[in-house]
């Protein structure tokens, strides 16, 4: 069906939900080079008057993507809880908004409402905020997971250490990783981007990263981010997996090119949890998502990247991930041009997979071809950690040599937990502290520890 | 009131591990801040990569070297007439302008075993400084092997695929270019090398064969032009390229 805003004596109209959508979003490069944003500042503000006229429930009744022909689209359906959603199923768009941002909403009450709401219902709702909004209602909400410690608490900030090498060279990583150790990362995971697929390399890798983690038991979990096809093939050669890396997108028609299904991350998920390796809770999906990725792959369907990407968190949402984590600004400018159009699509991305109960961290990151710089990552950073993220990355000096982009560093998580009193899982903190690496609170021991020695061999 | 310490920034006591690894660790700190050495050396890689960005053919360079090597040429631009429009509309980089596909047209190519086309993407700087030396040491090698090689193809604000449409209207067998890669902190001047073999407009990277990373630091130009033979040769005997294109050369480095 048709949506109307009129505007002094102009008539906009916007043919179907996802246009309506589309039109109300923030200008970004990607929507532009799809094709699909307003044509001028006030139909972009019309659109959002018409989208916050839209009822919630419109979206359990106009999909975007065919039920039919699309497994995501069936998935969102499925499994949607129309118990929890009832407290909500009366209100517009526009009342959602108001609402959460009142002292009604509160973090019990977004839990429960959490499995009551669909990706394009959280997706419209962020169009219609500003930032401070996105800020506000994400920190709010508080997403807990476990493994062999525990992250999203509040009050905590876990970062995932990111020890890359361009060669996979195990001492060039453990180098990496001991830098992390020292200054207090890791806690959300290990994970390591190997330079190549190969089964065996991974192989290789996730036996020393295990082996690290036994030796001087660190109550962490590892991940080599390889095809989910090639971890499920490491688990049946009882490879030590963890975590179960996979991208995942928001149409069957991404995930399709990325060589995956929900039946292959079913099959993944179970073979992790035949394992039983998580101590203290068994969520052992790791996700890596990010704006964009659907029009890459020429799958996007004539909707919106931030609306796929909110689609995104509903396959994450099924499997119960330990870590979802969108990868904002990696992938360049032709999707989000600038420091501007990066930090709103990670307070966007942050504050969608949140209100869906998903335990979202951030690659704060952009690449040498993108108009940003360390200074627009400092400004994304403080914004995260205020509204909660429940991790960011941990690259050595921000430079990732395998990947060639710019993550945030091992001192950007220091700054950060110094700066807001922000303290790791607590775990991992009791680690850091029998280590000798941190003293009282978060002050480093000066020798911190033993660690060191011996890590490279 | 008395005078403030100076700080001296606490230095990491495992800089020993730098030998492992060219990622910055030990960076040391001053509270939970980088130290400003390293603040500085970081902006200043970022400033290399983003001047590379920016960075653009020297064609003068370019043009000597190829009447040296007697290799007639053309200088052309894609669709894409700013690097503001390069960055946001990749399928402006992947089109000729209408006046430059109106050039090759009106050549009327007979027909060529390879066609180069020389492309700045995102770094001129990579093509200034390593395609040259590239070109110098590839060229009379596939004229040795007598292939018919077309004029050359300089491309202002190209991609990878402009190369299909350079390619296919030189009627060239196989289309190779050298372009600029995306600068890494560590690495502003990489030059990648994609060959296709029967280039068309529409052609999907899974046909390509791609050599990365060349630069003095990388694989170096002599490295690069020996493989980049060996792929011709491979790909106009077996009629193909792209992902059953293998790379048996025993060459990879290390």
């Amino acid at each position: 069906m048709a949506y109307h805003c009129s505007i002094r004596n102009r008539n906009y109209t916007f043919s179907n939900l996802k246009t309506l959508l589309a039109k109300a979003t923030p200008f970004r490069s990607g929507d532009a080079l799809a094709g699909l944003t307003a044509a001028s500042y006030e139909e972009r503000v019309a659109a959002q008057f018409a989208l916050a006229d839209v009822p919630l429930k419109k979206f359990l009744q106009e999909v975007l993507i065919p039920y039919e022909s699309d497994e995501v689209t069936r998935l969102i359906i499925d499994t949607h809880d129309a118990v929890s959603f009832a407290p909500v199923s009366h209100f517009t768009v526009g009342q959602f908004r108001d609402w959460l941002l009142s002292d009604d909403a509160d973090t019990a009450t977004l839990q429960q409402l959490a499995a009551g709401l669909t990706p394009e219902m959280v997706a419209a709702v962020c169009k219609l905020m500003r930032n401070q909004d996105l800020v506000s209602v994400a920190q709010k909400c508080e997403v807990i997971t476990r493994f062999r410690n525990t992250i999203g608490l509040k009050g905590r900030l876990s970062v995932r250490l990111q020890p890359n090498h361009p060669t996979d060279d195990p001492r060039g990583i453990a180098a990496s990783i001991a830098d992390g150790l020292l200054y207090g990362s890791g806690d959300a995971m290990i994970g390591i981007n190997p330079a190549t697929d190969s089964p065996a390399a991974v192989a290789t890798l996730l036996h020393m990263l295990d082996e690290v983690r036994q030796k001087y038991a660190i109550p962490t979990q590892s991940c080599v981010l390889c095809h989910v096809t090639s971890t499920i093939d490491l688990i049946n050669q009882n490879a030590p997996v963890d975590l179960v890396f996979q991208s995942i997108g928001g149409t069957e028609k991404t995930n399709s090119s990325f060589g995956i299904d929900i039946n292959l991350l079913q099959e993944a998920h179970d073979a992790a949890q035949s394992l039983q390796r998580g101590t203290v809770g068994s969520n052992v999906m790791y996700f890596e998502t990010g704006q964009g990725s659907s029009l890459s792959a020429n799958a996007h369907d004539g909707i919106d990247q931030q609306t796929c990407e909110a689609r995104a968190y509903a396959v994450a949402r099924h499997f119960k991930p330990h870590l979802v984590n969108s990868v904002v600004g990696f992938i360049g400018p032709e999707y989000l041009f600038d420091g501007k159009q990066i930090i709103r699509a990670a307070l966007e991305d942050h504050c969608c997979a949140k209100l869906l109960g998903l335990p979202m961290g951030m690659d704060v990151c952009y690449t040498n071809h993108a108009e940003a710089d360390q200074d627009d990552m400092d400004n994304l950073l403080v914004l995260l950690a205020v509204a909660g993220c429940n991790y960011i990355m941990g690259v050595p000096g921000a430079d990732d040599i395998l990947l060639n982009y710019q993550s945030t560093s091992f001192h950007d998580a220091l700054f950060l937990r110094k700066l807001l009193g922000l303290r790791p899982a607590p775990e991992f903190e009791d680690w850091l502290h029998k280590q000798g690496i941190i003293t009282e609170g978060t002050a480093f021991n000066s020798i911190r520890g033993e660690l060191i020695k011996g890590i490279i061999q | 009131m008395s005078e403030l310490k100076k700080i001296t920034v606490q230095q990491d006591p495992w800089s020993s591990l730098k030998a492992y690894t060219t990622a910055r660790i030990a960076l040391g700190k001053t509270g939970a801040a980088l130290p400003l050495k390293a603040l500085l050396e970081f902006r200043l890689a970022h400033a290399h990569a983003r001047d590379a960005v920016y960075s653009q053919i020297n064609s003068v360079l370019f043009i000597q070297a190829l009447e040296a090597l007697r290799i007639p040429y053309f200088y052309l631009q894609s669709r894409a007439n700013t690097r503001h429009k390069y960055l946001q509309r990749p399928d402006f980089g992947r089109q000729l302008h209408a006046d430059s596909h109106k050039q090759l047209v009106l050549f009327e190519s007979g027909g060529y075993d390879i066609a180069i086309t020389i492309a700045d993407g995102l770094s001129a700087a990579a093509v200034n400084d390593n395609a040259i030396p590239l070109i110098k040491l590839l060229i009379p090698v596939l004229q040795q092997a007598n292939l018919r090689i077309a004029p050359l193809c300089l491309v202002e604000q190209g991609r990878v695929a402009v190369a299909d449409e350079t390619g296919s209207l030189l009627k060239a067998t196989l289309s190779l270019i050298l372009i600029g890669e995306r600068p890494g902190l560590s690495s502003h001047d990489s030059l990648g090398a994609y060959l296709t073999y029967e280039p068309s407009v529409g052609t999907t990277d899974e046909r390509r064969n791609c050599i990365s990373n060349i630069r003095p630091e990388g694989m170096t130009v002599a490295h690069a032009a020996e493989k980049i033979f060996y792929l011709v040769k491979e790909s106009l005997r077996l009629k193909l390229s792209g992902v059953q294109l293998k790379d048996n050369m025993g060459l990879l480095p290390q």
